[in-house]
């Protein structure tokens, strides 16, 4: 089934009770934080706390991640250390800059496998792309390593760093966005948009989602737990286009059963892209729960 | 592991445990627990405190546990967090530990 990354959720990694707590919200994905959510006298404890309640806590089936500290950090080294230890499913690297940053994690998780006896590999990488290089780079960090599984914009730091602002209509984050989620489809990889600091803006976070959506990322990274459902309406298939999928699909076997390599709906052609959505609309649809005829795929 | 100063870990929200350790030279392991959940769980959270200390080899320390209804692995991060502290050890032996 189709991986969802509708919504990362940050989990500071130094606040037991969430990091105890946070799954029952349901997000797809579980982000323990090690680096800008956790002050530095509390970077050991913190990632004390997420490397044993990772090896004790049953999260079920809500993919677990760590956001670790930049090996240019004093933290950075301990922490993958620590982290592969306790098996989380990623590890997401901040402010990756080029593909080399992200072969030198590599590297290390890969001697902390070795070292203790599993599968080079077992742990998946996630990048965010934080600065204006990051962005330049993009393509080549999406292809850095058959570890990485998705890339992130991290749009606080960017802006900074771009001597600009956030805006309503994020019209300073279109070109990372676009390059970002360019970088992520060449490589085959996910791309997850950024978070949206303005937590009582409900309004906000909508239209921004609907957007990055739209623009094609696959989720989005949410510091509030309210900001879940919102995330997972937007991104889930609705009825009728689950129904306009099916029609679609079951159009082409009914052409493949007639070895006809037309395929027609309503009087209109039905094209490779048409069937290529059509297949997308069913996985999302199957892997968010929503009914649908799974033997069309 | 030496306890060399005070080490402390934690907080008192809900969930978490604030666990302090200081040196106590020539007495041997004192722990001194309060929790809200002591009558229930006070002898399990005792031998968790007591197996994490012999596994740290910690024989001398008086080990002070304010427990906030914590899990007991968050228990467990704390103590082993605030030894750490207490012994100076900045980076711990990740092949050592449980």
């Amino acid at each position: 089934m189709k991986t969802l990354r509708r919504t990362m959720l940050y989990v500071p990694g130094n606040r037991a009770a969430m990091v105890k707590d946070a799954h029952i919200y349901r997000p797809d994905t579980l982000m323990f934080d090690l680096e800008d959510g956790v002050p530095y006298p509390e970077k050991d404890s913190a990632r004390m706390l997420v490397y044993y309640a990772l090896r004790t806590i049953e999260y079920g089936d809500v993919e677990t991640a760590v956001r670790i500290n930049g090996l240019d950090t004093p933290y950075g080294r301990d922490d993958i250390e620590a982290i592969v230890r306790a098996k989380p499913d990623l590890i997401r690297i901040p402010k990756t800059d080029s593909a080399d940053s992200v072969r030198e994690v590599e590297q290390i998780i890969e001697e902390v496998e070795r070292k203790i006896g599993l599968a080079v590999g077992t742990i998946k990488l996630f990048a965010a792309i934080e600065t204006p290089l990051g962005v330049m780079n993009a393509p080549e960090i999406a292809r850095a390593s058959a570890r990485l599984v998705g890339i992130a914009l991290g749009a606080e730091d960017l802006v900074t760093n771009l001597g600009t602002t956030r805006s309503e209509d994020g019209i300073e984050l279109l070109y990372a966005r676009s390059r970002i989620l360019f970088a992520a489809r060449a490589a085959g990889i996910h791309a997850i948009d950024t978070v949206y600091s303005d937590v009582c803006n409900d309004e906000g976070f909508i239209a921004e989602t609907r957007l990055i959506k739209q623009l094609g990322f696959d989720g989005k990274s949410v510091v509030q737990p309210h900001q879940i459902d919102m995330a997972h309406k937007i991104f889930t298939p609705t009825v009728e286009e689950v129904r306009n999928a099916e029609r679609t699909l079951t159009a082409l076997h009914a052409a493949e059963e007639r070895g006809s390599g037309v395929i027609a709906l309503d009087g209109k052609m039905i094209d490779k892209p048409m069937v290529t959505r059509a297949r997308r609309i069913l996985e999302l649809a199957l892997a968010s729960g929503v009914e649908a005829n799974k033997e069309l795929l | 592991m030496k306890i060399e100063r005070t080490g402390m870990a934690g907080s008192l929200e809900s969930s978490d445990v604030l666990v302090t350790i200081d040196p106590n030279v020539g007495r041997g392991v004192e722990v001194v627990l309060k929790s809200i959940a002591e009558s229930r769980f006070g002898k399990q959270i005792r031998l968790l405190i007591e197996e994490t200390l012999s596994e740290l080899e910690v024989v001398e320390a008086r080990v002070q546990v304010e427990d906030r209804s914590a899990l007991d692995c968050t228990i467990k991060a704390r103590l082993v967090t605030a030894i750490h502290r207490a012994a100076k050890m900045s980076h711990p032996d990740w092949e050592h530990l449980s």
